[in-house]
């Protein structure tokens, strides 16, 4: 072609000049250094600054112990809650048009744009000893806010969108058609799902859980407001954190510290394999050949709506 | 539906017909369970709050949530967090545009970075901030001789919000700008624009609407945060005191009637909030839509 050149030229008017480009990329990398490394490298240095003895000393403090206990408790009760909430929410908005779909959406999405003090507290006035349940559960001698139960529930509120949102977009994505082609089979609701959808949205589901996870483990605001902040009893990780941080325990608290910064660096890590599994999934998909009814398809018939 | 995919294997009868328009089960039972724990989990909860707030008279109310502390404490919250979210717009354009765009030694390891301060616990990020900013930290130790203080008062609050809010102005514009059109900026530049002309009439535009929901996803986590903040901040009544702080120390006096109100004031806002970011988000939506056509 005779515009190959034109091309070229224009291909080259599409970019910034080498020095713009160095400054550009050496300015981002300056400030996630300072606002993104810095502190993660922060929180390593402070626990080792006196040495590892003390560092293995602070963890192996009863209450330190009690608190990671306690921690993964809440994860392994808050998770799967919401794991189940996420896949059933994903399903009926994402295969099925009704009325107040994208009010159900909202309403799905709203406690992430909950303070989580606010979060905490909503728990308080309901389960608390003024609250709507406060005297019949007095009576009957059971304990909510300022005690376990009180600091799974916030967790599970707090958490609440994450599975949800990761699904719902990719399932509204991969659309309808091999479901139906499995119904068409013969195949039972629960043997669709399981042997059709859910290899299909593995890797969206691996992402939601490790994210949702990752905010149960470190949440800080709204079980603050409902644990009571029993030591050995009603502290998580990060209560206990804080705990030994006003204590000017430094050590201690950045030993605690360090294992959430650990815990958030395998988050990052899974989460990038799961995206780069999602990519790589999605990319096959679209290089199928045409006569197979092609997941974009799907996606603009779900989304016209 | 996608259904015209399917009729040849389906007979001509009308009864299966029928049947395809809801041919997937299980849709009462997921839409049934989703309601139902919604409902536990957030929305009797969230009405108690709202019941609460109306068992107070209109003074009572009135004077909790404009108390000159509480007056005070708006003011750093939503002053501090429209700064925060601002400095994350610029910076966030800033790094998905590098990200997007140029090619660097390790650009994977700091694609995947930019997402910590969502897996960061804000209780760490707090106290590891503190360690940096303050006088015997890294950074404050550098500052504090040019009598620069940036822990213990609100430049520190400022830092935390750029901290937790960076990934959402990222995240919402990275993909926008993957999207755009390279054939665009290809034909300004032989209509004869310079780079400059090209980006802020061309590319801006298009990556305008995820800025703006990156920034008010942005203000709107700034405004509730607390973990991050009260470590940082130094929590002076009317100089560094943000407004969550204000419904825990409420709390912690037994003021259950201020908090509650306080907290209404909270999540008014952050209802309002959401529904802003809807909107811009079903906005960019539509942009979008219109530049593929």
């Amino acid at each position: 072609m005779s515009t190959q050149n034109n091309i070229r030229s224009a291909q080259r008017g599409t970019t910034e000049a080498p020095w713009v480009r160095y400054t550009l990329t050496g300015i981002a990398l300056v400030f996630m250094f300072l606002f993104l490394v810095l502190p993660l490298a922060a929180v390593f240095t402070e626990a080792l600054r006196k040495g590892w003895d003390a560092y293995a000393e602070a963890l192996r403090e009863p209450d330190a112990w009690s608190a990671i206990r306690l921690t993964f408790l809440t994860a392994l009760v808050a998770v799967p809650l919401n794991l189940v909430f996420g896949v059933a929410a994903a399903w009926c908005i994402a295969k099925y048009e009704f009325k107040g779909k994208s009010f159900l959406t909202t309403l799905i999405d709203l406690p992430f744009s909950v303070s989580p003090v606010v979060a905490g507290l909503i728990y308080v006035l309901v389960f608390g000893a003024q609250g709507w349940f406060g005297p019949w559960l007095a009576e009957h001698d059971i304990k909510i806010v300022f005690a376990v139960p009180g600091i799974i529930l916030a967790t599970i509120f707090v958490t609440f969108p994450f599975i949800a949102r990761e699904l719902i977009p990719l399932m509204q994505a991969q659309g309808n058609d091999e479901e139906q082609a499995a119904q068409v089979l013969g195949a039972t609701g629960w043997q669709t799902f399981w042997y059709v959808t859910l290899p299909n949205i593995q890797w969206g589901l691996i992402y939601g859980v490790i994210l949702c996870n990752a905010r149960a483990m470190g949440e800080f605001g709204a079980v603050s407001v409902v644990s009571g902040h029993i030591r050995g009893q009603t502290n998580t990780m990060p209560l206990h954190v804080e705990i030994l941080y006003n204590e000017y325990q430094s050590v201690a608290a950045f030993a605690v510290a360090s294992l959430l910064a650990l815990l958030a660096l395998v988050t990052l890590a899974i989460k990038s394999m799961a995206e780069w599994r999602m990519e790589r999934e999605l990319k096959a998909l679209a290089e199928l050949p045409p006569e197979r009814p092609t997941p974009a398809l799907g996606a603009t018939a779900g989304s016209a709506h | 539906m996608n259904t015209s995919t399917l009729p040849a294997i389906i007979p001509r009868d009308a009864r299966p017909r029928r049947a395809a328009r809801r041919v997937l089960p299980g849709f009462k039972l997921t839409l049934g369970f989703t309601v139902f724990y919604l409902c536990l989990i957030v929305l009797i909860p969230l009405s108690a709050l709202v019941f609460r707030t109306f068992t107070l008279t209109w003074p009572q109310f009135w004077e909790a949530v404009t108390g000159p502390r509480v007056l005070a404490s708006y003011r750093l919250t939503f002053g501090a967090s429209f700064i925060a979210a601002s400095v994350n717009v610029v910076f966030g354009l800033l790094v998905a545009w590098v990200l997007v765009r140029y090619r660097f030694p390790g650009k994977k390891i700091v694609d995947a970075l930019v997402d910590l301060p969502f897996a960061l616990p804000t209780a760490v990020a707090g106290i590891s901030l503190t360690a940096l900013l303050a006088g015997n930290g890294w950074i404050g130790a550098l500052l504090e001789p040019h009598g620069i203080q940036l822990a213990f008062n609100p430049n520190g609050i400022v830092i935390a919000l750029i901290f937790i809010g960076l990934p959402f102005v990222v995240r919402t514009v990275q993909p926008v700008l993957e999207d755009a059109e390279k054939e665009l900026e290809e034909a300004a530049t032989c209509l004869g624009a310079t780079r400059w002309q090209t980006f802020s009439r061309v590319i801006f535009p298009s990556i305008a609407p995820a800025l703006l929901t990156g920034f008010a996803m942005a203000f709107a986590r700034a405004v509730g945060e607390y973990g991050s903040v009260i470590f940082i901040a130094g929590n002076m009544p009317m100089i560094s005191e943000i407004t969550p702080l204000i419904i825990i120390s409420k709390l912690e006096q037994y003021d259950y009637a201020g908090a509650t109100a306080v907290a209404t004031v909270m999540l008014v806002i952050s209802f309002a909030l959401l529904l802003v970011i809807n909107g811009l988000q079903s906005w960019q939506r539509k942009r979008s839509a219109g530049n593929s056509q």
